[in-house]
């Protein structure tokens, strides 16, 4: 036997060996980023649940050989162009969208094997020094998909591949969106319905952010997927992120619950600055009373109308809606408590390592992240902006009986945004509660953002 | 594929817009299932309000032993009471000690 040959070998196969292989550096990178994020989802309590999750499954993925996702599988099925399993090169040239042709598919092989001369030899010499290396072992026997399916990924990818197809197929946001629905109170909202202007209003960011994105030369479906973090609703973020720009779902991901998690820092500043002390004193009156039937029927009217105005937004309203029937019917206990608690948190499991697995680093470290990161406090700040000046707004109209501080709540953030909103307002007046009273914004906000979703996605996708 | 600029301000305006549009018929839809159910039913139940005073006839109530005076009891034997607080000061994870809690009615 030859020992020293196995010994070597185990070295080169290791994923030691990985970092010190092409662009191997970027993944120590990556896995100081994700030490970095988990950091701040542990010790500083950043959206833990997900961010957790988010980091650990970046630091998954970066770990050279480790095998548990496959970027360039996904790209195929994104292209729908040819892939080899293999040897996991996409056949396809995203430059000049269009599929490889033989020589460039050749070439691209030996550039994976670490081939310097590929591209400089003739095709039939490249042809033989493909086979020389299938021979020695260092590239495999080509097996081209024409075309990558759902089943082709759970046949040939790794864990992480087959967790994200339900990212990909738009599931886990949907599930989640249920057990929001089974939390939320849609009370206050139904108390004073006028809290769905303060829910439009705070959309402005995702616009804002939007046409920005497109100024610094983004795509626009691109640009829709980073305008939507100024919606401050992450599932939402992860749907249409992943059905309009899915190669930049880590960075919105991981730019959208980080930056939930800072709205007290974010959203502050802009209440104190654009609000007078006497418009934070205001005392908001006594919602009306909203009955048992208004409550079970609220869910089934919303879910009706909003998906016939805009039926792109099904899968988020329609899941947000049946999840929040299940809490007031009164006779779905059961499935109400597993909406909320056993399926919410299986699924935050799923999504999120599942989504952090996305952040290759040869596609995370770039100019782009830089841009998606400052865009996306950008549009956070547009959205507080945008829910406080209709607030301020409406407490003109109403003849002061309005706080305009429960506009910074229609970001839909819930409920972050709320209490934000209550603790401004008990530091201008301490006798001042005004958490029941943003509630109402705060949940405009999601159905805001999921109207705002089913538009971006109708008219980019 | 890059999106001309004209086009993006576009899209961007259209879409406040829609996003505008659709939860001002919402909120048409909202009112007027409030008008519907009020006009059916006048049961009301508080939403949103600040904590309710205690009901002025009971404001004289004797206070439990052992809390410091402030437990208002309402047909609750003070051994269900001291029940009632271990368990809530149990869920709570907090001492009792800790807790200050108001009145404890027997919901029938």
């Amino acid at each position: 036997m030859d020992i020293l040959g196995t010994l070597g070998g185990l070295v080169q196969d290791s994923g030691f060996a990985g970092f010190f292989a092409g662009g191997g550096w970027k993944n120590l990178i990556m896995i100081a980023v994700a030490c970095v994020l988990l950091y701040l989802g542990i010790h500083k309590k950043f959206e833990p649940l997900l961010l957790v999750g988010i980091a650990f499954g970046a630091l998954l993925t970066n770990i050279p050989g480790g095998g548990l996702y496959h970027m360039e599988m996904w790209d195929a099925y994104i292209y729908n162009a040819p892939y080899d399993a293999a040897n996991q090169i996409v056949l396809y040239n995203v430059e000049e969208d269009r599929v490889m042709t033989d020589e460039e598919y050749i070439n691209a092989l030996l550039a994976s094997a670490g081939h310097s001369e590929a591209g400089a030899m003739s095709m039939q010499e490249s042809v033989m020094v493909a086979l020389e290396l299938m021979e020695e072992g260092v590239l495999k026997e080509p097996e081209i998909l024409e075309k990558v399916t759902f089943t082709d990924i759970a046949h040939h990818g790794g864990l992480l591949d087959v967790l994200y197809i339900g990212v990909k197929a738009g599931i886990y946001p949907c599930l989640i969106f249920i057990g929001i629905g089974a939390m939320t109170d849609f009370g206050p909202l139904i108390a004073r319905p006028s809290s769905l202007l303060l829910g439009a209003a705070a959309q402005l960011g995702v616009f804002l952010a939007f046409f920005v994105a497109i100024l610094l030369g983004f795509s626009g479906p691109e640009a829709g997927s980073i305008g939507i973090i100024g919606g401050a609703d992450g599932p939402t973020a992860i749907l249409t992120t992943s059905l309009l720009a899915p190669h930049l779902l880590g960075p919105i991901a991981i730019a959208a619950y980080s930056y939930m998690a800072l709205i007290p820092m974010i959203q502050k500043p802009l209440m104190r600055a654009l609000t007078t002390e006497k418009e934070r004193k205001v005392k908001m009156e006594q919602a009306r009373a909203v009955s048992k039937t208004e409550k079970i029927v609220f869910p089934i009217v919303v879910a009706v109308f909003v998906i016939l105005l805009i039926p792109s937004t099904a899968p988020l309203i329609g899941c947000l809606m049946f999840g929040n029937l299940l809490k007031e019917t009164g006779v779905t206990d059961r499935l109400s408590d597993t909406a909320q608690n056993a399926l919410m948190n299986i699924v935050t499991l799923f999504l999120g390592i599942s989504v952090g697995a996305t952040t290759v680093a040869s596609r995370f470290l770039s100019l782009e992240t830089i841009k998606i990161v400052v865009l996306g406090v950008i549009a956070f700040m547009c959205s507080t902006i945008g829910g406080l000046l209709i607030g301020k707004l409406m407490y003109k109209l109403s003849g002061g009986k309005i706080n305009p501080l429960i506009g910074s709540a229609g970001v839909s953030a819930v409920p972050m945004a709320a209490r934000v909103s209550q603790d401004v307002g008990r530091e201008a007046d301490p006798n001042n509660f005004l958490l029941m009273h943003a509630m109402g914004p705060n949940v405009a906000g999601v159905i805001g953002s999921a109207i705002a979703a089913g538009f971006l996605i109708k008219v980019l996708g | 594929m890059k999106m001309p600029i004209t086009d993006a301000a576009v899209t961007a305006v259209l879409g406040y817009a829609v996003v505008f549009f659709g939860l001002v018929l919402l909120m048409c839809v909202i009112l007027l299932m409030g008008k519907v159910m009020a006009s059916k039913s006048k049961a009301p139940a508080v939403v949103g309000a600040a904590p309710a005073p205690a009901p002025a006839g009971k404001a004289d109530l004797p206070a439990a032993p052992g809390s410091a005076g402030e437990v208002k009891l309402f047909d609750v034997p003070d051994k269900e009471a001291a029940m009632v607080m271990a368990i809530v000061a149990d869920k709570m994870g907090k001492p009792l000690n800790e807790l200050r809690f108001k009145s404890i009615k027997e919901v029938k």
